[in-house]
């Protein structure tokens, strides 16, 4: 009979051999298997004297072990090969890209007006709306332009038959919301605004962002801070600004706003002013108890600056290439 | 408004140059839109007298001059002028300098005659737009002299952009009175003395309506020289002032204007007819204006009538049958207060818009008839001579603008401004402008001049007190606010979700118009919009938008016309229903998508857009609100929409937008050359929800069936899986259709559809018996529902 190191040790080469799992079981099978060598060996213990059984036994169980050991060890080699050369297979090329679509984006005006929103309502300002369709009171009477006041002309009103017009400001929501809601009132109103005038610098179509508050007490001063403190909000940093005296019909006084731009270029950006009595009355608010101020901005302008646009018109040519630039 | 500040120095001269002069404009409310600097560049040119005129030899335009530039030594230059005439003074350029129209001046030979300078027209200095030979200076011009010196230039024009509330600023006089307020630099009104009349004469004038004719100042001024020509300052100051010269007569009346802020009018008295009559017009009156348009004016509009008629437009424009001409010797000037009333919206009316009309709607000083006659008529009678008769001047005072007192509190100012201004200050500043200022309790009794229209109420005299004393002193107080906190409402969607679920399924976003073209928007009304606008840009800009689909596929075709392939666009936007006199406006969201589903990748095989592409787009928006499980796709003939690939979509039984494909036709009409599919929904019906209500989650297992049955081709899958559904109830979690199959193996209209069935409880382990009788009953329900027949 072999001795029993040579079994183990014909048995770890044929175990080193073993090219994969297949091979492997069988050489576990030709030792360990029901029929296998060590297992006969253990099965014919019992012919031998009773003395010896033990000690041969052990011996031929740490064989058994030992083979055993050598299996698995040679089994987890090749499971792992086996699985890196699965994984290899696998490889894919991480520079190609990935599939489906990408995101599309929001109007630059839209975005520059949702962060308009923003920081206004940040500060508790509501958001209010009104019709486009307007009538000769909202967009003008009620805002101290009377009829033939020469106000009417810088509007380039565009008009339907019968009278109804496209509003020209967003400030009709001012009467809107202060005949709807009374004072203290403290509201932002952002939307489509209509002039009849086309050219590079004009679109018949632009939006604009009115603002209002009216409580008791608010003075200009108030004014004063509130936009500075928007502009620096808007643009994300320190800015200076000038206010310069100028007119509207529905505020008194009224002031323009420039911001300090690059090479020391002051540009406009806004109009405001002291909500003139005459409007608070029409709105059927008492201007000896509340005083308020209103503020109007044409959004493209900010969206232009803050996002370097230099011709209006691309805003609503809608061209992807254009677009495609805010995400 | 162009002011010349050489103009403007003569009648306040404050410490300031010329920039600061700008910035305190601008910051007087009198914006400075532009600053031109005239004269620029004449450095080296002088007064020159040509002493003599000679015959070029070989050229007969041309002459060579002997001319003298204020020293001994004579310079010869050839001149092609055809007005040289020895002994005029005229502008000498000399070799060396460049003029201001680029010429660069050098010593030359004109046809072998030496030439050491060049006599120059307006044209060449930069100081006309035209000219017929050179500049013909006055004989008293001191040769030698700087031109620039001699003209007081360079001078600078300030254009500025009035606002509609400052009448009084349309003239010298008027920023003068601005600026001296602000400054504190005295008022330098120049003389203006009354003339003497020195004949009797005058032309009859009646006023039979004073309402409309408050103030009429007029004089006769007869035997002027009519071959008189308007001097050079006299020229200049108009030009300067973007005005051209004319005759003396008529750039008497424009100076006078301009300085003085009161339009004046000149007529040929000698072609009045009988007595000068400002009176409404009849209704249809025709008249010839000066700008030889006849015009039939309103019965709403004054006219200057003679016994010939009307014979021009009060305070808009002169008529053509009484105006001045070269032969004119006698002359009418005329200076009238038309009020604000009678004159708002005429001009307008007429489709025009006069010098004299823009200050006469904003409202002309009713105290500066008299003076500015006063003025024309000294500067006529120095220009051309005459002898003047009398000034006449109506006044009706009942009619003339009144100025009542206006209260201001010293509180009110400091309330509205949130700046403590001292009491010096405000009254300072108040009577610099003019307005007279008596104290009282409270503050001050005001009442503004006759030449202020804008100060009626106390807060106009803030508003004063703040433009002069600065904005710049007002300080930055932020607001105290009762802030409550507010609702944010989960009733309705917010669009911005909407627009961010969009944006992430590859959609950009556009802004079209709201007005577009009516064969474009006809797809959309029933019976044709009634939101037309009388005014639009164009025919392609006039009806208000019932849609924003022919907005998108516009915007569409120009992509794929810029070679866009795949083109995804949304719009976010109000379209416009309903009649002029009860408009509805109703925000909407829009969608179109062209091209490939996908854009080109290796990945995935290349398909082109269909119908359940955009249909997964609307149903993630619908999926924003709550319980969106009610909507359903009914099939919709809608002429915009490609029959059989369009449907109406419904929640609740309300529809709430359509799906589909753009109709071909319509695609073709807007140039969209590809397959398009577009959404649009009611934003408010669509996005309407509520907050969520959590259900518990079952903790045991699904188990899944499968059926595949026959049913005819024109039964819906919603059908199908709605009679899935209600089968078992109870056990059904879901119903997915997973296959759909026609061709080879199932007979010509009918169809295979493989449905799976989802079943869970959730307070135990179904079983495989009740799986097996809910399967049971859904084949049951589909064979009694459709004549489904169980497919192996």
């Amino acid at each position: 009979m072999q001795a029993l190191s040579e079994l183990v040790e014909a048995a770890a080469s044929e175990i080193d051999a073993a090219g994969d799992l297949a091979a492997l079981d069988a050489v576990r099978v030709s030792y360990l298997g029901k029929k296998g060598e060590l297992t006969v060996r253990l099965k014919s213990l019992s012919q031998l004297p009773a003395e010896e059984r033990p000690a041969a036994g052990q011996e031929i169980n740490r064989a058994k072990q030992e083979v055993m050991g050598r299996i698995n060890a040679r089994r987890e080699a090749l499971e792992s090969a086996a699985l890196e050369e699965r994984l290899a297979k696998d490889a894919v090329d991480v520079t190609l890209p990935g599939r489906g679509y990408s995101i599309g984006g929001r109007h630059p005006v839209s975005r520059a007006m949702s962060r308009i929103e923003r920081i206004f309502q940040n500060a508790g300002f509501g958001v209010r709306s009104g019709p486009e369709i307007e009538d000769d009171f909202h967009n003008f009477t009620a805002l101290n332009i009377p009829e033939h006041h020469p106000a009417r002309a810088m509007h380039d009103t565009f008009y339907f038959p019968g009278g109804k017009l496209l509003r020209t400001h967003t400030s009709p929501v001012q009467i809107r919301s202060m005949v709807k809601e009374g004072a203290p009132i403290r509201i932002i109103a952002p939307g489509r605004v209509y002039r009849c005038d086309s050219d590079q610098t004009h679109t018949p179509m632009f939006h604009q962002v009115e603002g209002l508050v009216v409580d008791r007490g608010i003075s200009f001063a108030n004014l004063k801070a509130v936009l500075h403190q928007f502009v620096e909000a808007y643009f994300e940093r320190r800015a200076e600004l000038r206010f310069r005296p100028s007119y509207f019909p529905f505020t008194e006084p009224s002031a323009e706003v420039d911001v300090l731009w690059e090479e020391g270029k002051w540009l406009e950006i806004l109009g405001c002013g002291m909500v003139h009595p005459n409007v608070l009355e029409a709105a059927g608010v008492d201007p000896e108890e509340f005083t308020g101020y209103a503020f109007g901005m044409g959004i493209e302008r900010l969206a232009m600056l803050r996002y370097g646009v230099t011709d209006l018109r691309t805003f609503f040519e809608n061209d992807l290439r254009f677009l495609r630039q805010f995400r | 408004m162009k002011i010349v500040e050489s103009w403007l120095r003569e009648w306040v001269d404050p410490d300031l140059d010329s920039n600061a002069l700008e910035q305190q404009l601008t910051m007087l409310g009198l914006e400075v839109d532009g600053v031109d600097k005239e004269g620029a560049g004449l450095d080296g040119v002088t007064v020159a007298e040509v002493l003599e005129v000679g015959k070029h030899p070989d050229a007969d335009r041309l002459s060579v001059c002997k001319v003298s530039a204020g020293s001994e030594q004579t310079i010869d230059v050839v001149c092609g002028a055809p007005n040289v005439t020895a002994g005029m003074k005229s502008p000498l350029a000399v070799p060396g300098i460049t003029l201001p129209n680029g010429i660069k001046l050098r010593k030359s030979k004109i046809r072998g005659v030496a030439s050491n300078g060049m006599l120059c027209s307006a044209v060449e200095l930069g100081l006309g737009e035209e000219a017929d030979g050179i500049l013909a200076l006055p004989d008293d011009a001191p040769a030698g002299m700087p031109l620039t010196e001699y003209l007081g230039l360079p001078d600078t024009v300030f254009d500025l952009d009035l606002t509609p509330n400052r009448g009084d600023c349309f003239s010298v006089l008027g920023v003068a009175r601005d600026i001296s307020a602000l400054t504190g630099s005295p008022l330098k009104s120049p003389d203006i003395a009354p003339v003497a009349a020195s004949i009797e004469d005058t032309l009859p004038v009646e006023i039979p309506l004073p309402a409309g004719c408050p103030s009429f100042a007029g004089r006769l001024i007869r035997n002027i020289d009519p071959t008189a020509r308007s001097p050079l300052w006299l020229v200049e100051r108009l030009r300067r002032s973007g005005l051209r010269g004319i005759s003396p007569v008529v750039d008497i009346t424009n100076f006078v204007m301009l300085e003085l802020g009161q339009p004046l009018h000149a007529y040929d008295a000698a072609r009045v007819q009988g007595a000068i009559r400002p009176r409404l017009a009849r209704q249809g009156e025709k008249v010839t204006l000066l700008d030889e348009k006849q015009v039939a004016v309103n019965d709403d509009t004054l006219v200057i009538a003679d016994d010939s008629g009307a014979i021009g437009l009060a305070g808009i424009m002169g008529g053509l049958s009484t105006a001045v001409s070269d032969a004119t010797t006698d002359v009418f000037f005329e200076a009238a207060f038309w009020p604000q009333a009678f004159m708002a919206g005429r001009a307008r009316a007429y489709g025009m818009h006069t010098d004299a009309s823009l200050r006469f709607e904003r409202g002309v000083d009713f105290e500066g008839q008299g003076r500015a006659v006063e003025r024309a008529t000294e500067l006529l009678l120095e220009i051309a001579g005459g002898d003047a008769g009398p000034l006449v001047h109506h006044v009706a005072e009942s009619h003339l603008p009144q100025r009542a007192p206006i209260s201001l509190r010293r509180s009110r100012v400091v309330q509205l401004l949130g700046l403590e201004v001292g009491d010096d200050v405000i009254t300072g500043i108040l009577e610099r402008l003019g307005l007279t200022v008596a104290a009282n309790e409270a503050g001050w009794e005001v009442v503004a001049p006759s030449y202020r229209f804008d100060i009626t109420a106390e807060v106009d005299l803030i508003e004063e007190i703040v433009r002069i004393h600065g904005y710049d002193a007002v300080p930055e107080t932020t607001e105290i606010a009762a802030s409550p906190l507010r609702t944010v409402t989960e009733s309705v969607v917010d669009l911005d979700r909407v627009a961010a679920t969009l944006v992430a399924r590859d959609f950009e976003e556009a802004i079209t118009y709201s007005f577009i073209d009516e064969h474009s928007n006809a797809p959309f009304v029933a019976n044709g919009s009634d939101l037309v606008l009388s005014n639009p840009i164009s025919s392609e800009m006039s009806v208000m938008r019932a849609s924003l689909l022919p907005g998108l596929a516009s915007s569409a075709a120009a992509n794929t016309a810029r070679q866009q392939e795949r083109v995804r666009l949304f719009e976010i936007g109000k379209s416009f229903h309903g009649s002029l006199a009860a408009p509805e406006e109703v925000v909407r969201i829009a969608a179109i998508a062209c091209g490939s589903a996908m854009p080109e990748q290796w990945g995935t095989r290349a398909q082109a857009i269909d119908f359940f592409d955009i249909k997964s787009d609307l149903m993630a928006l619908l999926a924003l609100a709550e319980e969106p499980s009610d909507i359903v796709f009914q099939s919709l003939e809608h002429p915009a929409l490609q029959p059989g690939q369009s449907a109406a979509v419904m929640r609740d039984g309300h529809k709430i937008g359509v799906i589909g494909k753009l109709h071909p036709r319509v695609a073709k009409s807007l140039e969209l050359k590809r397959d398009a599919f577009v959404f649009e929904l009611d934003a408010l019906q669509a996005l309407a929800s509520t907050a969520p209500v959590a259900r518990p989650v079952s903790r045991f297992p699904v188990i899944r069936r499968d059926i595949a049955v026959i049913v005819k081709e024109d039964v819906s899958g919603d059908e199908l899986v709605q009679a899935v559904a209600a089968a078992a109830p109870d056990l059904t979690r879901d119903v997915r259709i997973f296959d759909i199959y026609t061709g080879p193996g199932i007979e010509a209209g009918l169809k295979s559809v493989a449905i799976s069935l989802i079943l869970q409880e959730t307070s135990r382990t179904l079983t495989d018996d009740d799986a097996d009788a809910a399967q049971a009953a859904a084949v049951q329900k589909l064979r009694d529902t459709f004549g489904a027949e169980l497919r192996d």
